[in-house]
């Protein structure tokens, strides 16, 4: 059995000189401390267009800290992220960011279609009054995720499924060409893991990146490319072929992932 | 007297205090909206509380400068210098120390309300000082208000009002969600930032009416009024200057017929009494509605938990249960089922088989985890796949029990 398996990983080998002007997002030496203990230690990072990418790793690798830095929430200790070649803040437009669904309060007033429209903050601004154009955009967006008939629904109301395909339909609205995703698939039911993915396939397929954070080893495979394994430092990235395997799984995880389960999932995949 | 102070009949100076604390009412509610939706309401106690030092400060500097220590604008701007003192001293607690938010406002509010009091207390020590008045800040006052600070007021009001109502889509998407909005192009700290800005004008310019204990409440009881009957940021937000205006403008004109009585309390216990009001009579989130919906619903519970007892053959123990099965003519008092009774146990007892026989099936099953005990099965199934289920599982049954 062990044949089988998959050679070591090594970095994918292209110059990064040549990727880094081009890529969709590039983060060089990014290093974020909350205190004095560095979460997240000199990460480079270096997403490949029109693919789809899972970020992954044990809790508290940082993997939610990495994709805040990149974004510009949280501020990196040292280093920098640059989208599409440029940096950060002139970019914006072209980044969607879908957040963690615990993040907010979900009793907040305001309903699925408001959520949707806040999408289009950037081109409706302080004062744009919301046409009807906008809200059939909004209502497309919805309907990509299956939630348009609830566009009238108090947030509330909501199942955890729901909420976090209407927070992936807020990113929609905004037509980006990078995805930034924190955890899209966590607690949610089946049929929302089955939309969540195909409306990624979907964007991908149309030239789009998507970077998500990815808590389950057993779909990486099957959803995604590309990974990026970090426990606090950069681990391994490559194609799912090349860096997901065994020993970049045991040296991510530690002793947290039994070597049977290892197997199985590298294996699973082959 | 009051019939006429409502009605703007109590002569001239009455009638300005009342429009003037209305539009004060108004732009107070609809920015303490947005302090509320973002959940830092206390904040704006920390605000009002720091105006204190400042207002005695600038009548000690006002009459060192031999002029008159009660000029308002004068009085005003020092108040406002040190509310963003004090602002500025939570902000930087919070993000430099450990210390929660909570724990910042409330040292920094007290640090200033009691530097605020010796300084007033060391005015009243000056023989300039006696007549000043400066005890009104406090608790708010009517008597004696000029045309001039009516139309403070009124211009105070109106722009900040609009600055809120330009301003308030980041607001909005702020306080729902601060890592969005940051990604999608609105700066957190800045839209913050005006937020407490229009805060702190709200007070600045309410001190003379309402007083710097009570602004708190008009910032926040409108807001939390107003959430009470809509689930929209923005209908709040209109619902809370509707609010925030009425409790201004009543207030105002009660104490206006009683000038002995202090305003800031009188028009916070109009806003209160709206508040209570609403907390109890809102739909959907009013309390009365909630337990009203709460009460029927365990009604349907028991009494379909009843049916299914019946239907099997079993006593029904619980009072609750039996009182509803003989209030609606399913069980007479000897404990036997009535004819209609049974018509119903069947039903509820069809549903129950052709549930089982949904999660039984290999196609429908998924169909099941929909079930909760209460679910209507015919809002779940489409009617063809609710007829196989009925071809599967034969015709109804009579209930024989």
């Amino acid at each position: 059995m062990k044949d089988a398996m998959p050679q070591l990983a090594t970095d994918e080998g292209r110059p990064v000189a040549d990727t880094l002007a081009q890529s969709p997002l590039a983060i060089r030496g990014m290093t974020v401390s909350y205190g004095e203990e560095p979460a997240i230690f000199s990460i480079d990072l270096t997403a490949e267009p029109g693919a789809m990418t899972a970020i992954i790793g044990p809790n508290g690798a940082g993997k939610s800290t990495l994709l805040k830095a990149a974004l510009g929430i949280v501020r990196p200790l040292s280093g920098s992220a640059t989208v599409f070649g440029k940096p950060l803040a002139k970019q914006r437009a072209r980044i969607a960011y879908v957040p963690q669904r615990a993040s907010v309060d979900w009793d907040f007033p305001t309903t699925v279609m408001d959520v949707a429209l806040m999408g289009l903050s950037r081109e409706l601004g302080l004062l744009r009054p919301v046409r009807a154009r906008h809200v059939a955009h909004a209502l497309a967006c919805l309907d990509r995720v299956g939630m348009a008939d609830f566009a009238d629904r108090q947030i509330g109301q909501l199942s955890g499924g729901q909420q976090q395909r209407v927070f992936l339909a807020r990113a929609l609205a905004q037509d980006a060409e990078l995805y930034l995703l924190d955890e899209p698939f966590a607690g949610v039911d089946a049929a929302t893991e089955r939309a969540i993915i195909v409306v990624l396939k979907e964007l991908r397929a149309e030239g789009r990146t998507v970077v998500a954070v990815h808590h389950d080893l057993s779909t990486v495979a099957q959803y995604f490319d590309n990974v990026f394994l970090i426990n606090r430092r950069k681990i391994a990235e490559g194609s799912v072929e090349t860096a997901f395997t065994a020993a970049n799984l045991q040296e991510a995880y530690g002793g947290r992932l039994a070597t049977g389960q290892i197997d199985q999932l590298v294996l699973g995949m082959v | 007297m009051l019939r006429d102070a409502l009605l703007l009949q109590m002569g001239y100076n009455a009638t300005l205090v009342a429009l003037g604390a209305a539009s004060l009412g108004v732009a107070a509610g609809a920015t303490g909206t947005f302090l509320f939706l973002r959940k830092r309401s206390l904040v704006s106690d920390a605000i009002s509380h720091a105006t204190l030092p400042g207002i005695g400060l600038a009548f000690l500097v006002m009459v060192a400068l031999g002029g008159d220590g009660r000029w308002l604008p004068g009085l005003l701007a020092g108040s406002a210098l040190s509310a963003l003192a004090g602002l500025l001293c939570v902000t930087w607690l919070t993000r430099h120390t450990r210390l929660a938010e909570d724990a910042a406002i409330g040292a920094v509010l007290s640090v200033f309300f009691g530097a605020g009091i010796v300084i007033l207390t060391v005015i009243q020590t000056l023989s300039s000082g006696r007549q000043a008045g400066l005890e009104t800040f406090l608790l708010g006052s009517t008597a004696g208000m000029l045309f001039s600070d009516a139309l403070t007021l009124a211009i105070g009001g109106a722009l900040v009002l609009a600055l809120a109502l330009l301003l308030r889509r980041p607001m909005i998407q702020v306080a729902f969600d601060p890592g969005y909005a940051e990604t999608a192009g609105t700066s957190v700290s800045r839209t913050d930032f005006l937020t407490m800005a229009l805060v702190m004008a709200i007070t600045v310019v309410g001190l003379k009416i309402v007083g710097l204990i009570m602004i708190v409440a008009l910032l926040i009881i409108p807001a939390v009024t107003a959430r009470f009957w809509t689930n929209r940021a923005e209908y709040v937000v209109a619902l809370a200057g509707l609010f925030g205006g009425l409790a201004g403008y009543v207030g105002a004109a009660i104490s206006a017929t009683a000038p002995a009585l202090p305003t800031g309390p009188i028009i916070v216990l109009i806003g209160f009494a709206l508040f209570v009001v609403s907390l109890l009579v809102a739909p959907g989130r009013g309390v009365l509605a909630a337990g009203l919906r709460y009460r029927r619903f365990q009604r349907r519970v028991h009494l379909r938990q009843g049916l299914i007892s019946l239907a099997q053959g079993q006593p029904v123990y619980e009072r609750m249960t039996r009182r509803l099965l003989l209030r609606e003519g399913f069980l007479r008092a000897d404990n036997v089922i009535t004819e209609e009774g049974r018509a119903r146990a069947a039903k509820v007892l069809r549903d129950e088989t052709r549930w089982q026989e949904v999660r039984r099936s290999d196609s429908l099953a998924p169909l099941a985890m929909q079930d909760n005990g209460m679910t209507d099965i015919a809002s779940v199934l489409t009617a063809d796949q609710l007829a196989e289920i009925d071809r599967r599982i034969g015709g109804p049954k009579r209930v024989t029990a």
